[in-house]
């Protein structure tokens, strides 16, 4: 382990201060970080594994307690708003049941992205581990949330007669996207947040309009003249293309676009804003 | 070989206000030129500068100072925790720190899983962590209340369980700051000990402490820290002495002040 600073102006004005540091080696420890902290592995799945069970242990259902507050969700929320929206059951279940379990993880990825280093400021200030590991930690809790969810689908699936085919393999790269622009968006928020603390509260009060105006609870055909409203929403697409695969509903080549160009553009952005800032977010904590 | 090597290591700390805080105050504050909030206040405060050390492996090095002095913030340096912005900072061997406030742990889990996480945070494997579960446990004399969320645990319960775990891995380097002097007089006694033991076995220490008995029966040189500084660094009694004389002089100028 060796780090050197530079140093060039010296004194006494602090805050005009400049500190150059070598361009190459940022960027080096940046990704250092990013793939030591994908290395440690028992590190971030001891502590996401300890998050999912912290919800066990506050319930006597312990592991059930997961799967079946989600499925009452599906279950009532799905016979109403089928009536309400006079759509048929077998139409309208599955496509609630896929989008709320998609939506519950993408948007905590967003909002526990916004919290997740001021929440690990104790391991942080503690412990030299790569910061990376929060970001892997918060990703392997919702894959294990999300592992729970999956028997919904199935009984979901089972219960309307939904035949598996060979599209629902294409959900896998879908699911493989939203993962990975999850990653660069806990990364990005959680440093943002670091630095802006009133961050949290206001990706919290836009995700709840977001899940309104993305058609979870609605469905697309729903509002064919005002296109734009689903073109625009980003989430829509990435919650499509793993939906869309295991509804077989043909995909819309534009969701793949979106994704695949946010996917890239975000990860190029954050890790610039991480090569920029890493060695910083200890001192905002 | 195990050492640390920092020349002129400084960090300069911002310090947010309120408003500096807050995206929406500073977006509002860019936008309008600074007319509907008031100035995003940013302080740049020097925490630590100038710090020189060399340490080998056998060295013991206390840490003295007033509240501020920046005693933690230099573990923190040492620990990688924070990374110098000036000077640079080179060190090789295994560093685990144990550090006051939520020491690490997670609150809501049992003692016995904190055993495992903290374990495995620094660096141990599950098998590994398995075979000195047993020694930690005795160590720390919490027997059964190991199986109660570590929130139930008292200040001085909690710095046993933490202070149990980051010894027992074999580390090269353990920084401590001055929170492991909330155990009793007994656990101290024994952790006394094992200090001692970790030393022996060619590791490098530096603790924080107000203890003058402990840093005496410890450290083998001192460091005294004022205002993110070395003022005084050397053979313990010499550095001690001159901290308490210190410490006199300003009572006494403080009497003479207000009389």
């Amino acid at each position: 382990m060796a780090s050197s600073v530079e140093e060039t102006a010296s004194r006494p004005d602090l805050a005009k201060q400049k500190v150059k540091t070598n361009k190459r080696s940022m960027t080096r420890r940046a990704i250092d970080d990013l793939v030591g902290g994908l290395l440690r592995v028992n590190i971030w799945g001891v502590l996401g594994w300890s998050d999912i069970r912290q919800q066990y242990r506050r319930s006597t259902l312990g592991p059930l307690w997961i799967t079946l507050s989600m499925a009452a969700f599906v279950l009532f929320l799905g016979i109403l708003y089928a009536q309400l929206f006079n759509r048929p059951l077998h139409l309208y279940m599955p496509h609630l049941a896929i989008g709320y379990i998609l939506w519950t993880m993408i948007s905590s990825f967003v909002e526990g992205g916004s919290r997740c280093f001021i929440s690990a400021e104790g391991i942080i200030k503690q412990l030299a581990a790569p910061l990376s590991v929060h970001v892997y930690r918060l990703i392997w809790a919702n894959l294990l949330t999300l592992a729970h969810h999956v028997i919904i689908i199935v009984v979901v699936m089972v219960v309307f007669a939904i035949a598996p085919n060979e599209n629902w393999l294409l959900a896998i790269p879908g699911l493989l996207l939203i993962l990975l622009t999850g990653a660069w968006v806990i990364f990005l928020l959680g440093i943002l947040s670091a630095r802006f603390r009133d961050i949290p509260q206001i990706v919290q009060t836009v995700m709840r309009m977001i899940f309104f105006m993305t058609p979870v609870l609605w469905m697309p055909e729903f509002i064919p003249r005002r296109a734009i409203f689903l073109t625009a929403n980003p989430f829509h697409h990435y919650i499509e293309l793993v939906r869309g695969p295991l509804l077989n509903k043909p995909i819309d080549p534009l969701h793949w676009q979106v994704a695949g160009a946010l996917t890239v553009i975000g990860w190029i952005v954050t890790l610039l804003v991480y090569r920029r800032f890493r060695q910083r977010i200890a001192y905002w904590l | 070989m195990v050492h640390i090597h920092a020349e002129r290591v400084g960090i300069d700390f911002p310090i947010y206000g309120n408003t500096g805080r807050s995206l929406k105050n500073s977006i509002l504050h860019a936008t309008t030129g600074g007319r509907l909030a008031t100035t995003a206040s940013r302080t740049v405060v020097a925490a630590l500068s100038n710090i020189s050390l060399d340490l080998r492996e056998g060295d013991r090095l206390g840490l003295v100072g007033g509240n501020g002095a920046g005693k933690t913030t230099l573990l923190r340096v040492l620990a990688s925790i924070y990374e110098p912005t000036r000077g640079t900072l080179t060190t090789s061997g295994q560093i685990v720190p144990l550090f006051g406030g939520s020491l690490g742990m997670d609150l809501e889990l049992p003692g016995f899983d904190n055993i495992i996480l903290r374990g495995m945070i620094l660096g141990l494997s599950r098998r590994q962590i398995m075979n000195k579960i047993d020694d930690i446990a005795a160590f720390t004399e919490l027997e059964d209340f190991l199986h109660l969320p570590v929130r139930t645990y008292s200040a001085g319960m909690r710095v046993r369980l933490a202070f149990a775990i980051s010894t027992s891995v074999d580390a090269d380097i353990l920084l401590l700051d001055e929170g492991v002097g909330a155990g009793d007089a007994s656990f101290m006694n024994k952790a006394q000990a094992r200090l001692l033991d970790f030393v022996e076995r060619t590791g490098l220490l530096v603790l924080a402490t107000h203890s003058t008995t402990l840093m005496r029966k410890i450290c083998s040189h001192a460091i005294w820290m004022h205002r993110g500084e070395i003022k005084r660094h050397g053979p313990v009694d010499d550095v001690m002495t001159e901290y308490r004389e210190w410490i006199l002089e300003q009572q006494r100028l403080r009497a003479e002040k207000a009389a």
